[in-house]
């Protein structure tokens, strides 16, 4: 449980980031927050010749709000989020998802940009940003771009990051009076990998269903969400859901959770 | 690329230079070029909490991460903080309330539990546990554990 060899470089500017992505490829891998590199490093199932330590990228580790967007860079970490004022008020979904992501020694370092960048199915922040329909910016040598949730979480562990991009933060619409949001998620211990969650956020645009580890990506319930009545919309939920077995739940265990959850959620967005 | 670094840090209030593989995690470093053992290795990919260590004033994983990365930082162990007498309480009521049989996670209990007593907030039994949800203990059953973090928390 040792992690292989490799070499390792902390970048003082992106435009070097940019540099050692250019001349390593492949080979060289991006190191935040760790919590879940170094594991894989450990359990060597990983072994990147380099590894590049962005922590000292301290301009990418700030939450802003301007003109009613919340701006949160790739390096803040989960503890961060759980100590901000203006998260808590103006993204309250994410505010209520970070105290299920692990635990606090880990919250201590893992970060916002790491979480959505591995895509872990089962991780909290994508299916948070896709149901505030965050946009997610990408920079390279050539520049920057801003890619829409939806279309940036592409399977396991796939997102469009191209090669030589860096995910450098994510922008979320701040929250109006009028709308509303509720996380909820079902583990077998605090702070463990979720059997299943659900960020749900209701606007005057409609309401958006965002299940975490129903699928091999976060799955937005687009019928469930359309349906007039919780009957309906658990009726619907059946349907579009295909959740994988794990160890210990059944893809039925898991789909019957799913809809618990929604129930949940539907109560509290019309309340 | 290199492989190995000197890296200066200070530990329990002490500063160390030493040379480090990239590779090597800071428990690890701690335990192997230090002596420091209190922290301990068991699980190392972050599930167990046996090597909760304090950098820069924060609770972390020591085997999620790299020695390399406390370069400049302050470090301070289940060590340190006992040999200040800054975990004295937690440990006299560890003692008292039977809070540890085998003894091997109660390096990482105590410091996360200190974590949950700076804050100096009456915690519920709740938080409490909410807390040291990332510190596996397969002895006691936690209930001894959450009885003494809350002695210390109501002493406050």
């Amino acid at each position: 449980m040792k992690a292989p060899a490799f070499a390792y470089v902390k970048p003082k500017s992106l435009e070097e980031v940019f540099e050692l992505l250019e001349r390593h490829g492949e080979a060289a891998k991006i190191l935040a927050g760790g919590q879940s590199l170094i594991p894989s490093l450990n359990m060597r199932l990983s072994a990147p010749e380099l590894l590049i330590d962005i922590t000292g990228l301290k301009q990418l580790a700030n939450i802003s709000l301007e003109a009613g967007v919340l701006s949160i860079g790739a390096l803040v970490t989960h503890a961060q989020i759980e100590g901000s004022e203006v998260v808590r008020k103006h993204a309250p979904l994410l505010a209520e998802a970070v105290g299920h992501v692990a635990h606090p020694a880990i919250r201590n370092r893992g970060t916002f940009g790491g979480s959505l960048a591995l895509a872990d199915p089962a991780a909290e922040y994508p299916a948070v940003a896709l149901a505030l329909n965050a946009t997610i910016f990408l920079k390279s040598e050539k520049g920057e771009r801003r890619v829409a949730a939806g279309e940036f979480f592409k399977g396991l562990f796939e997102t469009d990051l191209r090669k030589g991009e860096v995910l450098v933060g994510a922008e979320i619409p701040a929250q109006l009076k009028d709308e509303r949001s509720v996380f909820l998620e079902l583990a077998r211990r605090h702070g463990d990998y979720a059997i299943v969650g659900l960020a749900a956020f209701k606007g005057a645009a409609g309401t958006r269903f965002a299940f975490l580890n129903a699928g091999a990506k976060p799955v937005l319930a687009r019928n469930a969400a359309a349906k007039e009545s919780l009957a309906e919309a658990k009726e619907a939920l059946s349907k579009e859901l295909d959740p994988p077995a794990d160890l210990y739940n059944s893809a039925d265990t898991k789909k019957h959770l799913a809809g618990v959850l929604l129930a949940r959620a539907w109560n509290r967005l019309s309340t | 690329m290199e492989q190995a670094f000197d890296i200066t840090l200070t530990v329990n209030g002490t500063a160390v230079t030493r040379r480090v593989e990239a590779r090597q995690h800071l428990v690890d470093f701690l335990r192997d070029e230090l002596g420091l053992t209190g922290s301990h290795t068991a699980c190392e990919h972050g599930v167990c909490g046996a090597c909760t260590v304090r950098v820069d004033g924060q609770i972390v994983r020591g085997c999620l991460m790299l020695a390399v990365q406390a370069n400049g930082c302050r470090v301070d162990t289940v060590e340190g903080l006992s040999d200040s007498k800054e975990l004295a309480k937690l440990q006299k009521a560890f003692h008292e309330r039977n809070a540890l049989q085998c003894g091997f996670c109660t390096p990482g209990m105590l410091m996360a539990a200190q974590d949950l007593v700076l804050q100096k907030k009456k915690f519920s039994r709740e938080e409490i546990r909410n807390h040291i949800s990332g510190n596996y203990c397969r002895c006691t059953g936690y209930q001894a554990i959450v009885d003494a973090i809350e002695d210390v928390i109501q002493q406050a």
